[in-house]
């Protein structure tokens, strides 16, 4: 298959999250610029951490000088959930050569969502990686490119913007309703937000994310075909 | 002096980042194979995660007044009743979004 209708269907892959990166990369440099923050912060923040929830945590970690520890311990908190991310991509990126680190580096929320469905990917080895980076690529950049927006032209903006961040739930929900509509993995679905809902009740907003995993990790294994075929 | 505690805070935070995403695949890389419960996990936790997600996203939504949940709830009712009349992400997203923010700012002030 050519490169252009691999880049053409990475790009159309990618759409859904370009606009809720533009606008989510946009509300960040908003913020960074309220707090004080060149462009140039905004900007740095979005290449080197390229994580979205973080980076609004970092905007009032800058703001309260914590603690290099403190920042530590709270990106531990929020972003735990790569761990997964990666752990059930290892199979599916074993054959990315040179691209592998930047997809790695790169597996945000969104890009997962995008890319965790291996069935998706062109058939051929070389074309699938091609499509994975671009994929990753298109992603962070119309995430700096929103930041970049947000930082620069954030006080001119007129609008009311209360509320733009229901993107982000929006999409999640999407991704949802489609894995429920295509997949047979009802349970698993089912799983993760019962063990979510669950936990937030008991531990509230600020801790729940911890515990929810674990749940999710220990109810997911109890439903492990034991010294049998499970499907890998 | 605040530059550089700004460049130490972003510089922490990009590593604990990084680390989270490369650990998986520097505990099992090419030579050591993953175990079989590892790639198990890993093909259910798509699907778990994404429930979670959701959670974690209306994680501020509080069942005190109509104001502080109805939105949230109208909203994801029509990105889902929209995902699965018309299987259009952008239009889902772009649907839900756009009547979530006409009811916080107009309707429930």
């Amino acid at each position: 298959m050519g490169k252009k209708w691999i880049v053409r269907r990475a790009f159309v892959k990618s759409l859904p999250v370009m606009a809720a990166y533009v606008i989510l990369g946009m509300g960040f440099g908003i913020l960074m610029d309220d707090r004080g923050y060149a462009p140039g912060w905004s900007i740095l923040c979005s290449v080197l951490i390229y994580a979205g929830a973080m980076q609004y945590v970092t905007a009032d970690l800058l703001a309260t000088a914590a603690s290099p520890l403190s920042a530590a311990l709270m990106t531990l908190m929020v972003n735990a959930r790569h761990l997964f991310y990666g752990i059930s991509m290892v199979g599916k990126y074993r054959e990315m050569g040179k691209a592998k680190p930047y997809l790695i580096f790169g597996l945000t929320d969104e890009t997962y969502s995008l890319l965790c469905d291996g069935r998706d990917w062109p058939g051929d080895a070389r074309d699938a990686r091609l499509y994975c980076f671009l994929v990753t690529l298109f992603d962070q950049c119309y995430w700096v490119l929103g930041t970049a927006l947000g930082a620069v032209l954030g006080t001119v903006l007129a609008f009311n913007s209360t509320g733009i961040d229901f993107s982000m739930t929006a999409l999640f929900v999407t991704v949802f309703v489609e894995q429920w509509l295509t997949a047979k993995e009802r349970r698993a679905a089912l799983v993760g937000v019962g063990s979510a809902a669950a936990c937030l009740l008991i531990f509230g907003p600020e801790r729940f994310l911890i515990p929810a995993m674990a749940l999710i990790v220990l109810l997911l294994s109890a439903t492990y075909p034991k010294g049998g075929k499970g499907r890998a | 002096m605040r530059d550089l505690q700004t460049a130490i805070l972003i510089g922490v935070v990009a590593l604990v980042t990084l680390l989270l995403r490369f650990l998986p695949f520097l505990v099992f890389n090419g030579k050591r194979e993953a175990p079989r419960y590892i790639l198990f996990l890993g093909d259910k936790l798509p699907y778990a995660i994404m429930g979670m997600l959701i959670i974690y996203c209306l994680r501020n939504v509080t069942f005190t007044a109509a104001a502080n949940w109805l939105p949230a709830a109208l909203g994801v009712l029509i990105v889902a009743a929209l995902h699965i009349w018309r299987r259009n992400t952008l239009l889902s997203i772009l649907g839900g979004t756009v009547v979530y923010m006409v009811l916080v700012q107009a309707v429930f002030v």
